[in-house]
């Protein structure tokens, strides 16, 4: 039974990354054919750091996820806060409308996003163009926002409550109390909150499909309309980097977690 | 922290999230209930709503069967690595999680490629002398496209459940006679069910309303209901139309989130990852 568990695991993984290791295998062919693989090299990565347009489409991916993940981060961390002194049933109210964006399809958060854009800007506001970059950043926070609470609200449940009383009979005001205690117990959960928020951010095709215009596009935005003309080998080039980036961070936040855990255990032995 | 104060840092959030959350779907709710060309208040969009009810059906059973295949392959799974030591848990759940990270655009093109008629797989079998299957384009490939695209939604809340079950409830239900099965049926399946409908929601919900895979894995006959909006809005130039079936599908995930639910008890948090 358990030897069978084993190897449906193992069959499970290879079924979740053959897909991936096709397109990195894809970045080093010397043909275009995804189907085909006619010879080793490195040519896609250089052509990849050739070409413009495609680095500005990863730089605007990048700076639409890091603005709005650090935004939300901060915005949520903070509103955590406030919810988390909200009498209960205010508390329930908040968490609801919280997980209406997790609840709700992307293509849904699209659609009434673009159309509350549209009708504003061009009904109110007499706007031509009313899609740009800000509309995108706007709606990335919102979707953002509730991957940050949902992370930092259970921190703040975990806490002690009287650590921070300590604090301010120790003499901090509150402010004092919430930077050298509150912030140091939930951090762990606004960590993963902001790295879970940069991942979606930057992955996200659905929602920035419905709420971008023209002037500002991001990279998935743009992979989804290459797809009527053939794939470029260097965007498997990308895939390829941004796959060692991602695994690179995942295992950063793996090695704090662990260090984390230590240094806990170590400290609380420490005290006995 | 004075309470007052900390309760005054949750306002501009909360504002927030009902202008950009609560008010947009109201704003739904007005284009699907305004006629396309005069802009008067109709209930023509809703009327036309019918003709595509054959595509909203075919919708829920592909995501239904997705979900229940995910729940077949992922439970083992989420079994095996609850029961690892705490390093590998780590390590096999960022190995879970890696996939979600990545593009979904480009992986599921990494299925077309390795699908389609003259693609990998059915280059391999001609190696063996099975000759090509038709595999792009029917419905088997759009269900396996949502399978692959959400397996680790189902994975990870399962992982979740399973790690807490307290082992000394297996160790009493041996004690007490049951074997392996009967402990299985009678003490972990029953605890992971919160699992199973986290799972279950968060596999069913994209997989309704995807576009993307059915275009891409799909041929004429595998339409999705998130494909007739999506072209409403980017083809069709019928917004109108398109807010309507947005509205009905967001009922329609309400009706069964709410459902899984009632199953599942009350959960402050509902799903969540971590």
């Amino acid at each position: 039974m358990k030897r069978a568990n084993r190897i449906l695991t193992i069959l499970i993984f290879v079924f979740l990354y053959i897909p991936m290791a096709v397109l990195v295998v894809a970045s080093f062919n010397t043909g275009k054919d995804i189907t085909e693989f006619e010879g080793f090299t490195f040519q896609q990565y250089v052509r990849l750091f050739q070409d413009s347009s495609l680095l500005e489409l990863l730089r605007n991916s990048l700076v639409v996820s890091v603005l709005a993940s650090a935004a939300a981060t901060i915005f949520g961390t903070v509103a955590s806060v406030g919810i988390h002194s909200l009498n209960p049933r205010m508390r329930k109210a908040a968490m609801t409308l919280t997980n209406i964006p997790m609840t709700n399809p992307d293509i849904v958060t699209g659609v009434s996003l673009s159309l509350l854009f549209v009708f504003v800007g061009t009904k109110m506001l007499g706007q031509r163009n009313s899609l740009t970059f800000w509309t995108l950043l706007i709606a990335h926070i919102t979707f953002n926002l509730p991957y940050v609470i949902l992370n930092v609200m259970p921190k703040l449940k975990q806490m002690d409550a009287s650590l921070t009383d300590a604090a301010m009979d120790l003499g901090c005001t509150p402010v004092q109390a919430f930077f050298r205690v509150t912030l140091y117990e939930i951090m762990p959960g606004i960590v993963s909150g902001a790295i879970m928020a940069f991942t979606m951010s930057l992955d996200d095709f659905v929602i920035s499909y419905f709420v971008s215009g023209l002037d500002f596009v991001t990279l998935p935005v743009e992979i989804y309309s290459y797809t009527k003309k053939p794939l470029q080998p260097k965007i498997y080039a990308m895939f390829t980097l941004l796959f060692l980036l991602i695994l690179a961070l995942m295992i950063a936040m793996n090695l704090i977690q662990i260090y984390g855990d230590k240094k806990k255990t170590q400290s609380r032995s420490a005290g006995v | 922290m004075k309470k007052n104060n900390a309760v005054l840092l949750s306002a501009p959030y909360l504002i927030w999230m009902v202008v950009f959350t609560l008010i947009p779907l109201g704003v739904v709710a007005y284009y699907a209930l305004t006629d396309p060309s005069t802009g008067a208040f109709s209930l023509g969009n809703l009327a036309n709503l019918g003709m595509y009810l054959p595509v909203l059906w075919q919708s829920i059973v592909y995501s239904l069967v997705s979900a229940c295949i995910c729940l077949i392959l992922g439970y083992p799974v989420a079994y095996f690595i609850a029961h690892c030591s705490v390093r590998a848990q780590k390590f096999l759940y960022m190995l879970v999680m890696l996939p979600m990270c990545m593009s979904f655009l480009l992986r599921t093109l990494a299925w077309v490629g390795l699908l389609q008629d003259t693609g990998i797989i059915n280059t391999l079998l001609g190696k063996i002398g099975i000759g090509p299957l038709t595999m792009i384009r029917t419905p088997g490939a759009v269900v396996l496209g949502m399978v692959y695209n959400y397996l680790p939604y189902m994975i990870l809340p399962l992982y979740a459940t399973i790690v807490k079950i307290d082992p000394r409830l297996i160790e009493a239900a041996e004690d007490l006679g049951c074997n392996g099965v009967q402990v299985f049926s009678r003490v972990v399946l029953p605890l992971s069910v919160p699992g199973i409908l986290s799972g279950m929601t968060m596999v069913f919900v994209p997989s309704v309303s995807t576009f993307y895979i059915s275009q891409k894995l799909g041929g004429t006959d595998t339409v999705l209901i998130g494909d007739v909006i999506e072209r409403q809005f980017k083809q069709g130039n019928n917004p109108n139309l398109g807010a309507a079936l947005s509205l009905v599908l967001m009922l329609l995930v309400l009706v069964c989130t709410s459902i899984l639910n009632r199953f599942g008890g009350d959960q402050e948090e509902g799903g969540v990852l971590v």
